[in-house]
């Protein structure tokens, strides 16, 4: 059997499941998220002013480790329409080990060219303070490989890491193509380590229909995305290095949150060989604004 | 040390550029390319198009816009009436430019995430305002 749940493993998991939940129910006024992925980026920003709440979890049971759960829970700010700033904090629950706080990251999207073009870059500026229990898989970069999985939740390893990465991406025909150069460096000293992250998605329907509906097609986004690791500044290529491939499946409800579900494959022996990512995502618009005093 | 008058005049225009930025004059007009402007809207006369760019135009822009396509006044930001004759008179093809590459200096984000089909019906349906 591919995963080994127990009891003790779903009562710690439970207060992810819940925060989605409470962030489901609480928040009242929404639209879709615009990225149609888990791991690469568009050009998408958000729309200045809007506040995107989002809970992305993987889960996974790694061969030779314990089952686990990690949640990122994203906020995503638009300060302009060219320049978006997040920040995440990250927790994992592993059957038979604990449920922990892994960190935070900040970081910021800008995009240089005002205009549409074939190729639209973003400028991506991160700086992540976690630990070396983190599990949830935002990149993969380096020799990052599954034996990451294996060691028991251990919080004293800290990391802090900068990020940079080059994001190209391009709408053409109601399809998005985007690919992500990664470069990522431990501020304490160890070499620059690389990785890329490529997606194409298309909505199921190009034209909305005229009468409401939720599972109309054009409510549904149908992609695939492959993302691993390209080794370092002394090691350069895909020597030890993890890669995972998969289709995503992205649903904007009306008026609603997004959900977005992805079965991840790992594609040589060093990646975990099966992971699931799911995403609960709302999208609050003009949320600052309505704390103003309206002239 | 002393400033010329010339580059003073310069730094000061674009301090007012940049403060005006966000007045939305309708500017982006001149900036559309003569095969961009010409373009027909593919689904003008469809019966159904209306109603599913309004679908869209809720989703979309309601929120900056008004839910009446009225405009609205956010802190500073002054978001244009699309009653307004500018969109009226404005071509199709124009409309559909500004949806692609937004005006990003006046805070309206480029929608080139939407397919064209929907970017279409939402200008049937801003053309079919009153």
């Amino acid at each position: 059997m591919l995963y080994t749940w127990n009891r003790a493993f779903i009562r710690r998991a439970r207060p992810f499941v819940l925060a989605a939940i409470v962030v489901a129910a609480t928040l009242s006024t929404k639209l879709e998220a615009q990225e149609n992925y888990f791991v690469t980026y568009s050009q998408e920003l958000e729309e200045p002013g809007n506040l995107e709440i989002a809970a992305k979890s993987i889960t996974g049971s790694p061969k030779g480790g314990n089952p686990f759960v990690a949640t990122a829970l994203e906020f995503e700010y638009g300060l302009k329409t060219w320049w978006t700033t997040e920040v995440y904090l990250d927790g994992q629950t592993t059957a038979g080990e604990s449920t922990v706080f892994t960190g935070f990251r900040l970081e910021n999207r800008m995009r240089p060219l005002l205009r549409e073009h074939w190729i639209n870059p973003v400028l991506y500026f991160e700086f992540e303070d976690i630990n070396g229990a983190d599990k949830v898989l935002l990149e993969v970069v380096g020799h990052d490989t599954r034996a990451d999985f294996l060691t028991r939740n251990n919080r004293s390893e800290k990391k802090r890491e900068a990020e940079l990465k080059l994001i190209l991406s391009s709408n053409f025909k109601g399809w998005n193509v985007s690919e992500n150069i990664i470069a990522e460096k431990n501020l304490a000293g160890t070499p620059w380590e690389f990785g890329y992250a490529v997606g194409a998605s298309r909505a199921l329907a190009l034209a909305v229909s005229a009468k409401p509906c939720k599972f109309c097609r054009e409510n549904f986004a149908l992609g695939a995305e492959m993302y691993g690791g390209l080794g370092e500044r002394y090691s350069f290529g895909l020597a030890d290095t993890s890669h995972y491939l998969g289709p995503v499946l992205t649903w904007n409800v009306p008026r609603g949150p997004t959900l977005r579900l992805s079965p991840n494959f790992g594609l040589n022996s060093n990646s975990n060989g099966f992971l699931f990512r799911f995403m609960l995502s709302y999208e609050i618009e003009q949320a600052f604004s309505k704390m103003r005093r309206q002239p | 040390m002393k400033m010329r008058r010339s580059t003073l005049a310069i730094l000061i225009l674009a301090m007012a550029g940049i403060l005006f930025a966000e007045a939305g004059d309708g500017k982006w007009l001149l900036k559309v390319p003569a095969r961009d402007r010409a373009r027909p809207n593919p689904f003008a006369g469809n019966p159904d198009a209306p109603a599913a760019g309004a679908k869209i135009f809720a989703e979309h822009c309601a929120p900056c816009h008004g839910e009446d396509a009225a405009g609205k006044v956010q802190g500073k930001h002054i978001r244009p009436n699309l009653h307004a004759d500018r969109i009226k008179q404005a071509a199709p093809g124009e409309l559909f430019w500004l949806l692609t590459n937004g005006s990003q200096k006046n805070g309206m984000p480029s929608w080139s995430r939407l397919p064209d089909a929907q970017r279409w019906q939402l200008i049937t349906y801003l053309k079919s305002l009153p």
